[in-house]
Order: C-alpha cells, then structure tokens, then sequence
C-alpha cells in the first residue's frame, strides 16, 4: 500500500471533489441547482489547476485556473442563469432515464472509467492512475449527463462538465503546453456560444427546450416516424383511453400554460391523435 | 497498570455516555429554537420528559404480545452496548478488542429489528406504516455503513473501531478522497438513521411523514422513556462516531494518565458541541424531503460509498 504526502492528498481531494460534483450535478432536479452545481464544479477545477501549477512549479497553470474560474465559474453561470429567467423555463430537469438509475448508470461508468486506465497506465504511479480515473469519470459522466437529459440547458451544462474532465486531466498531466490549453478554452466559449444559440433556436422554433420535440423531424422511416403514422391510422379510434385523453388535451388547450398544456405527452397524444402537424405549446409562454 | 486504566476509562466513559445522551437531542432541540429566534425549551427538557414517563406505567393494548413489553429493553441494551465500544476521550478502553465497526452495525440493526417489531406488533395502520418505512430506508442505510466500513478496513487494515480511530488520529494517511467520499455518505446514514430533517422530521407529529414517530405511537409510560433513551443514546452514538473517525485529534492514546484523559474529554465535549451545532444548523436550513425521495437520497450515499471502494482499490493496487 501506498499514502502519498500531503500535495498529492491535496489534488486527489479536489479530483474526487469534482466527481463528486458531477454526481450532484446527476441528482438534482431543478435547473438552477444543475446551473450552481455546475459553478461549483468550475471553482474546483480552478482550485485544481491553481493547485497543480503551485505544485508543479508552472505558473501558466494560473493562467488556466484564471480562465477556467473566470469562464466556467461565473460567466457562463451567469449566462445560463440569465438564459432560463430570460426564456422562463421550466424549473424542473426532465430526465430520459430516472435520477436512481441514472446515478447507477454513474457509478457503472465510473467502473468502466477504472477498468479502462488501469491497464494503460500499468507502469505509471498509482497518484496519477488515480487521478486520471478520476478525470475520464468525470468527463464519462459528463458525457452520460447530455445522453440522460432531456433539457438542452442540461445538457450543455453535461458537455461542459465533460470538457471540465478534459482539462482536470490536462492539468494533471506535467509539461502541457499552454496553447493547447488556450485553445481548449476558447473552443469551449464558441462551444458555448453555439449550444446556447441552439437553444435559443429550439425554444423559437418549438417553444420548449425539450429536445425530444426535434425527433419527430429526424429522417423518414425512423421508428418515431412509423409510429407517429401508426398513431394517425389509430385516430379515430372510439373512445381509446389515448383519445380520451387527447380530448381532455384539447379542450384544456385554450388555457395557454394551463395544466395539461404543460405537460408534453397529453399535449403530443392530443396532437398525434387530430393529426395537426404542429408542434404543441407548452410551457409558460410569455 | 493498563488494565487498570482500561477499566476506568471503560466506566468513565459508559457514565459519561448515559448522563450526556439525554442533553443531546435537548442541546440540538434549543440550538435549533435559538436560530430560529425563539427562546426554545430548556436543554434539560428530555430528562425531564423521561423522568416523568417513568414514573408512569405503560398502558398496552388488548392485543398485544410480549414483544411490546421486551422490544425497549431489547432495543436500549443494544445501543448501550454498541455505544460502550464508540471511543470518545480516549482509547484502549476495557472493550477496545471486542469493539468491531461490523459489530455496531450489527448491534445498531438489532435495535432497529426491535423498534420495527414493536411497531407491528400492535397492528395499527401507523406503527405498521412506520415499520415498512423504517425497513426500507434501512435496506440502503445498512449496505452503506457496511461499504462505508470496507473502506475504513481497507486503509486501517483491520475492522477494530480503536484500532481504526487510533490510526486515523495519528494522521500517517493523510487526506484521502476515498475518506472524504465515504464520509459523506456514513453522515447521511448518521441522519436517516437517527430520523433526522431530510429524512424524518424530529419535532413533529405529522402523521403523512413520520417514521420513527409512528412507530412509537403505542408505546407509553416507561416504554416510551426507554424509546426516547434509545433514540438519544443512539443519535450520541453516531455523533461519537464520526467524532472518532473524521475528527480523532486530541483523544488520549491508550494507558495514557488522567491528565491526557481530562484533555481528551475536553476535546471530545468541543467535537461534539460542534457537530450538534452543525447538526443545528443544518437541519434549520433544509427541508424535509419526499418519502419516496429518501431511498433516492440513501441510494446516492450508498453509491458514493462503492465509489470510495472503488478508488481505493485503484490507489492501493488492489485491483
């Protein structure tokens, strides 16, 4: 068994702490929280860069930790922030896949994560083995938060996670040139500039940020499209609990930001079931 | 000359326990009451609410069995007995080489069977209702304590609770994330287990959320005493215990003179204080959560946990 001295302690604490940080981020279920946990995560990463380039004697590590607590730690909150009380969004996270089995899917990946360095870095001191588990975890877990998320917000605070894993793993690692991290850190703000231009397209476009509402354009002959046509054939269907259902829809339509109206899968049913090629409208519309 | 501290060490220490576990949940009580700018019932309030009840004899319902009558005593005995092997001011006590953290968990789940039991045994909707509560936050509770204690057995090398605390206070690890992560998830089992604020609320009634409330509803006179003993023994132990493992500085090493004894009881009494106060604070600023959304909760903890194996095994090679 090995203990390492006192800076290594230190660096693994904030590595773990970014994990950990990505699980909060898996388990919360408002947006605002998602956005805080994800400031968090960013102020940790700066702490670990400002950290590393202490230890490692390399000042350009604080000109990384600057960046990333500049960027991540307070202006795209920030902008996140002003995003969803700008769009008034939902404040709840609609998940794919539920928070208890997403966080299970988190810790399989994490698994993978250790399974996957151990190998590779079989020559290699067990403080950076450990230390790159945790990076690949974190960014794996970014990955798994933009699969899991139906929200656009949330999934680009997921990909932003994940590049937050890219250069915990970057810093770690002695003699990265600084260009490359410079780099890094403008692709992130374009990366950033064009997530939250998409979102505002989706939200133009489909009033929600709900990203499920673009399947139904994807390609013809995809399963979505097939069983949009089978729900058509089913229309006229006599007093289906679906058609029931969609007459409830339809009559609470009026009602803009009403009950039912919020809720997208009596909005979808009523729709698919009247044929209107529209998409619903839900959400608190201004 | 060892055997001889062991022993009064051992003595001091179960007095200690029993006149201090009473205050516990009367210091938080009026912790919590000041914060929220009320003058709040003295701290003495528990002690005086046992001494009332056992001054009164229970009153059992018709149908019920003997469980009701020895689940208290059952209950009580185990936390007792656990707490005995908890170190505080200092180690090497007399039951240092039986204190196992396994045999904890183990004695904890029997007073929690107990508790259960007698809440069913009656059969009324509540004890019944607060029963299969209780069982289910505990199918993730224990598994975390129990992983929580892998990890501590992996860095100690051993599952002994002295020689784990001993090692911890001498510092030869260092700061560990595989630690800090099982620490978090052992402070949520420390609150669902002691049906503290996210999990159960402590002061009310209420009867859509309670858990450990409900269970005790049949209980009276002396019984409920003895419950409400049981449940500040056991919310003492679980503060003595994270103070043992995450804040071991200044216990007195074991064979050490009373002068090292007086200095570990007075830092023991400052570790506690501040984790009461923490406790305080912590439940003025949160909510109590969902019942459905506890094993939600427990299950991140116990997640974390496996998470702390995991690294570990990684960090030491293992794997």
């Amino acid at each position: 068994m090995t203990f390492g001295q006192l800076p290594y302690d230190i660096a693994h604490l904030l590595g773990g702490a970014m994990l950990l940080l990505s699980f909060v981020l898996l388990y919360q279920r408002r947006v605002q929280a998602v956005i805080n946990a994800f400031a968090m995560q960013g102020g940790v990463l700066a702490l670990a860069a400002a950290w590393q380039g202490a230890m490692q004697g390399a000042p350009e590590l604080y000109l990384t930790a600057l960046i990333a607590f500049v960027a991540k730690a307070v202006l795209i909150p920030l902008a996140l922030r002003a995003i969803v009380r700008r769009m008034n969004l939902h404040r709840s996270v609609e998940t794919a896949l539920g928070i208890g089995a997403s966080m299970m899917v988190g810790v399989a990946v994490v698994a993978l994560a250790i399974l996957v360095v151990l190998p590779i870095t079989a020559g290699a001191r067990a403080i950076a083995r450990e230390d790159l588990a945790l990076a690949l975890s974190v960014v794996l877990l970014g990955m798994l938060m933009m699969i899991t998320r139906r929200n656009a917000i949330s999934q680009v605070v997921g990909l932003m996670s994940l590049e937050n894993g890219l250069v915990l793993a970057a810093v770690g690692v002695a003699g990265m040139p600084l260009v490359v991290e410079l780099s890094t850190a403008a692709l992130v703000l374009v990366v950033f500039v064009v997530a939250g231009v998409f979102v505002f397209q989706i939200r133009e476009r489909f009033d929600s940020v709900d990203t499920a509402a673009l399947e139904k354009h994807r390609a013809e002959g995809t399963w979505e499209a097939q069983r949009a046509d089978g729900a058509w054939e089913a229309q006229p269907a006599e007093g289906t609990w679906e058609a029931q259902r969609a007459d409830g829809g339809r009559e609470a339509q009026p009602a803009e930001g009403g009950r039912d109206a919020q809720r997208p899968e009596a909005a979808w049913n009523a729709q698919r079931a009247e044929g209107r090629p529209e998409v619903p409208r839900h959400g608190g519309l201004p | 000359m060892q055997t001889l501290g062991g022993i009064l060490t051992q003595a001091l220490h179960l007095a200690l326990m029993l006149v201090l576990a009473p205050l516990v949940p009367g210091l938080v009580r009026w912790l919590k009451a000041r914060m929220q700018g009320r003058r709040g019932a003295s701290p003495l309030q528990p002690l005086r609410d046992m001494r009332k009840l056992l001054r009164k004899r229970p009153v059992l319902a018709e149908n019920a069995s003997a469980v009701s009558e020895v689940a208290p005593y059952v209950a009580v005995v185990a936390t007792l007995v656990a707490l005995a092997q908890v170190p505080s001011f200092s180690h090497g006590m007399l039951l240092a080489p039986l204190g196992d953290l396994l045999l904890v968990a183990g004695l904890l789940a029997l007073a929690r069977v107990a508790l259960a039991l007698a809440g069913l045994d009656v059969g009324t909707q509540f004890g019944g209702m607060g029963a299969a509560r209780e069982m289910s936050f505990a199918a993730f509770a224990e598994p975390t304590l129990l992983v929580a204690v892998l990890t501590f057995a992996i860095l100690a090398g051993t599952t002994n609770l002295d020689a784990v605390a001993a090692t911890f206070r001498d510092g030869q690890l260092g700061l560990r994330v595989s630690l800090a992560l099982a620490g978090l998830s052992l402070l949520a089992v420390a609150l669902a287990e002691n049906a503290r604020m996210p999990v159960d609320s402590p002061g009310t009634h209420l009867e859509l959320t309670m858990v450990h409330e409900a269970m005790l509803l049949e209980s009276s006179g002396r019984h409920l005493a003895l419950w409400e003993f049981q449940a500040a023994l056991k919310l003492e132990l679980w503060l003595a215990l994270l103070a043992a493992m995450f804040l071991p500085f200044g216990a007195a090493p074991g064979g050490a003179g009373p002068l090292a004894w007086a200095l570990g009881l007075l830092a023991w009494l400052v570790k506690m204080a501040g984790l009461m106060l923490a406790l305080a604070v912590f439940e003025n600023a949160i909510a109590k959560m969902r019942v459905f959304r506890v094993p939600e909760f427990l299950g991140a903890a116990l997640l974390l946990a496996l998470l702390a194996a995991a690294l570990l095994f990684v960090s030491t090679g293992l794997a």
